[in-house]
């Protein structure tokens, strides 16, 4: 079993990883990420880029490694464009690959460099100088190759659409001179391109790299994976988080036809058969005792009636605090109270979790998504006996992630590991999680309890802000404990509420965090997927009291925030607010920053018959600094909106006795085709450093469509999802 | 026990039970990965194959039922709608993660199949079965229409 280490001394930028512990089987981890806007002097590990975050075919094509993982976000399309922009290349000679295994090449910058990863969506700012300096030092390697071959100066050396040509009429594609450049001595310093140069960065039309893969059944996934003589696992877990396995009898597993092995691993008890479906009649056929002693027993209403308490009674730990709070609220004219309530959501990605392991000649190979590839790495050394150096990841594109492949227990990866291990790695083995599995499996975002309140003066200005959070910590218990700031402040459960942009004189943002066994994790935009919520619909709250129109009353407030006030602005026009909507329709409007990205949305909805509604139509501004691919931009927007809508509408996993309720897409509800609304993106212009989009479309949504229909109803919807409400007025 | 299949225009013998369901049977058994597993309880869509020209769910189709029938995969598609569903998808740029997408293609050819012209409704009500989790719906609903136009061209 595993041991976390607590009191983690904090490791340098390259020192991540503090070793295996010698007592007994423990994994001992540690990482501390420093999180933070990219350093450009970090960037300049890229001494040579050749065959670190490049490589030239002989035909010319132009193979690019990527850092980070494309679980349909886009990233490999984006650090393709870095580079063919800095290289020149054509767009239709470029190719990429994920990479792993060395965090001095593919460190995350904005994590301080010291661990490689996908997350927080920060793959851009990562790769915002590195891989367009990587491009850039890659052209010169050929220019100086042709100025060799040719005997020309390097300064008339051409390089345009994967064409290298000097004015003497000689020219040659990169293959050609590939292998002469590889020869020359990468330069320090590169210049790279004014911003009126670009041609790919900003281009509207360039296509994604995966579109004719993904659409002609191509596309390679890890349940894809096939290897001789492969085998496939499947696991039977606890059915009570916190319960493990006293016993088991595999005698009635072992007769189905193709089963071949049934053993245990410290996760659960693995039916190992020549295919899947064995393996899955082998675990239904599988007996386990399981011993729940020390379980989670509570139902999803016992939690909540505890956080509701613990936001009275329980140990609070301080975000943020300015003015005083108290005085405030007793002198205002106005006080006004909310309360929040959030289920639990599972991740619940198209491709159920997943992953292939191989041991052959004292080589660990393990493919899957690999959202921490550092961690995985020595979570497999570890529990084969090897060194890191001896295991080899191959980073596939899974089928969404949205967060759940970036696991601190990293679950499916011990899982397979294990399992291979247990069978004496005779053949390659494929874990994979059943749907059923992948909804009850845990590592939800967490359930929050909020309460907010507010005082107004006598002229409808916020004077105090008081808000407190009730939840469990994402990061307590994990590798990167550390991160917990000396205020006992997990900052993933309090970001975007700490951070609130408005300008209130007296501020309070407290946080209670809960103790229950129910393993959670970041879901796609983290904090901001319930901060955003109780905040942006309380703002509209306040707005209503002071009698002002939702957007002129924040705009008021945001007026020391101008990329807020640039998007508010923005999708204000753009969904026209000013002018008078059709006959049924309501609208709401909702701003917040999350990663460093601005969004403001506008949904306008109907309500139904059934006492349901209909969200129509959205608008949306997005400011993520200069705008690399747009049309990408847009498509994140647009699935982030999807996303967030389908949570809010009918997204809950609920505890009957510690046991998950929902089992499959027939009680887990995703969003459809009928519910999503007809979408429209805009971006804002800009010169700042480009930042990530892969979640800062999610928190938005929820409020803004939560004050459409507070416009509607004159109800505000403070307990989700929404499918708990009858939303009829009369 | 042997089992006759026709998958793509190739017969092809495959020896396992027949409650089997036809998806792990490609996947498995054949190789043709591009048929995804997401439910298994026909809530998704990402198993669809064209049985006979119809969209089916292979994840509850027990594999002994579909002797002598063509089953088509997303690797043997082919013809005019399949091509033109293709061109918009690409053209559009819908995909994100990429996994339903094979299903998202296979129901949409089976859906211009039916209907040559579809309006938001037919298409919301065709590809309702359909899951994307990345929400790529308001690309799937501009490429079908994209689609038809290119047929219609």
């Amino acid at each position: 079993m595993f041991a976390i280490k607590r009191d983690l001394p904090r490791p340098s930028r390259r020192q991540f990883l503090v070793g295996a512990a010698a007592a007994g089987a423990g994994l001992t981890i540690g990482f501390h990420v420093p999180m933070g806007p990219a350093s450009r002097a970090l960037a300049a590990d890229t001494a040579n880029p050749i065959n670190a975050y490049l490589r030239i075919g002989p035909d010319g094509t132009v193979t690019v490694l990527s850092a980070h993982m494309d679980g349909g976000q886009g990233i490999y399309t984006g650090v393709a464009t870095l580079v063919a922009e800095e290289l020149d290349a054509d767009w239709s000679q470029v190719r990429v690959e994920g990479v792993a295994g060395n965090p001095k090449l593919y460190g995350n910058l904005t994590w301080g460099g010291a661990v490689q990863g996908t997350g927080g969506s920060s793959s851009v700012p990562s790769s915002w100088e590195r891989y367009r300096h990587a491009g850039a030092i890659a052209r010169a390697m050929l220019v100086e190759a042709a100025a060799q071959e040719w005997g020309v100066p390097a300064g008339e050396v051409q390089v345009a659409r994967g064409v290298i040509s000097h004015a003497s009429g000689k020219s040659a594609g990169f293959g050609e001179l590939a292998d002469r450049a590889a020869g020359v001595t990468p330069r320090a310093e590169v210049k790279l391109k004014d911003p009126s140069a670009w041609v790919h960065i900003g281009n509207e039309n360039l296509r994604r790299l995966d579109s004719v893969a993904k659409t002609t059944g191509a596309q390679q996934f890890p349940i894809d994976v096939r290897l001789p003589g492969m085998l496939t696992a499947v696991l039977a877990r606890p059915p009570l988080f916190g319960a493990k396995a006293s016993s088991f009898d595999a005698a009635a597993a072992m007769q189905i036809k193709g089963v071949v092995d049934v053993v245990e691993t410290p996760r659960g008890v693995a039916v190992v058969a020549r295919d899947t479906w064995s393996a899955i009649k082998g675990r239904d056929a599988l007996r386990v005792v399981w011993d729940e002693s020390a379980a989670e027993t509570r139902s999803s209403a016992d939690l909540m009636a505890q956080y509701k308490e613990l936001a009275r009674s329980g140990k609070v730990a301080t975000a943020r605090n300015e003015g005083d709070i108290a005085r405030a609220l007793s002198g205002a004219a106005q006080v006004l109270e909310a309360a929040f309530e959030f289920p639990y959501l599972a991740h619940a990605a198209m491709e159920p979790l997943d992953a292939v392991a191989r041991f052959e000649d004292g080589t660990l190979e393990i493919w899957a998504g690999h959202q921490m590839p550092d961690l995985y790495q020595t979570v497999g050394a570890q529990i084969m006996g090897i060194e890191p150096a001896r295991v080899k990841l191959h980073v596939m594109t899974p089928g969404g992630f949205f967060g759940r492949r970036a696991v601190p227990d990293a679950d499916v990866i011990v899982e397979v590991v294990s399992v291979l291990k247990a069978t004496g790695a005779k053949a390659p083995v494929k874990v994979l999680w059943t749907r059923e599995d992948d909804t009850k499996g845990g590592r939800y975002r967490p359930m929050y309890y909020h309460t907010i309140k507010a005082g107004l003066d006598a002229e409808g200005n916020p004077v105090a802000w008081q808000h407190r959070i009730v939840g469990q910590s994402i990061l307590a218990g994990t590798p990167f404990e550390s991160m917990v700031g000396k205020n006992s402040v997990d900052p993933t459960s309090v970001e975007g509420a700490s951070n609130l942009p408005y300008a209130v004189p007296n501020i309070l943002v407290d946080l209670v965090t809960t103790d229950v066994k129910v393993p959670v994790l970041w879901w796609r935009s983290v904090g901001s997927t319930h901060t955003a919520y109780s905040t942006e619909v309380f703002i509209d709250q306040l707005a209503q009291a002071a009698d002002r129109d939702p957007v002129e009353f924040r705009r008021r407030l945001l007026r020391d925030h101008p990329r807020h006030l640039g998007v508010l602005n923005l999708v204000a026009e753009k969904a026209g607010w000013d002018k008078p909507l059709p006959e049924g329709r309501f609208r709401g409007v909702a701003v917040h920053e999350s990663f460093n990205t601005y969004v403001a949305q506008v949904a306008e909805i109907s309500l139904r018959d059934d006492g349901g509604i209909r969200v129509e139509r959205v608008v949306c501004a997005v400011d993520c600094g200069i705008p690399i691919n747009p049309d990408i931009i847009k498509a994140q927007m647009e699935g982030g909106i999807g996303f967030g809508l389908g949570a809010i509408l009918k997204g809950e996993i609920t505890l009957n006795g510690g046991r998950v309720e929902q089992t499959n897409f027939d009680t887990y509800r995703m969003l459809t085709i009928e519910e999503m609304p007809w979408v429209e993106v805009h971006i804002v212009p800009s010169t700042e450093s480009p930042t990530g989009v892969g979640e800062p479309g999610v928190p938005p949504i929820g409020p803004a469509v939560a004050n459409a229909v507070y416009a509607a109803t004159g109800k505000q919807t403070q307990v989700l999802p929404f499918s708990r409400h009858d939303f009829r007025t009369a | 026990m042997a089992i006759q299949l026709t998958v793509n225009g190739r017969k092809h013998e495959v020896d396992v039970e027949p409650d089997t369901p036809l998806l792990w049977v490609l996947r498995d058994t054949l190789g043709l990965t591009g048929t995804k597993y997401g439910c298994g309880i026909a809530q998704c869509g990402a198993c669809t194959v064209h049985v006979d020209g119809m969209a089916m769910r292979s994840c509850v189709a027990p594999v002994g039922d579909y002797e002598g029938s063509e089953i088509t995969t997303i690797e043997g598609v082919s013809g005019k709608t399949a091509q033109a569903v293709q061109t918009a998808w690409q053209q559009l740029d819908v995909v994100q993660c990429g996994y339903c997408q094979s299903g998202q293609v296979m129901t949409a050819i089976a859906l211009l199949s039916e209907i040559d012209k579809p309006s938001d409704a037919d298409i919301d009500a065709g590809l309702a079965g359909n899951i994307c989790r990345c929400a790529t719906y308001h690309r799937i609903r501009a490429a079908v229409h994209e689609a038809a136009r290119l047929m219609e061209a």
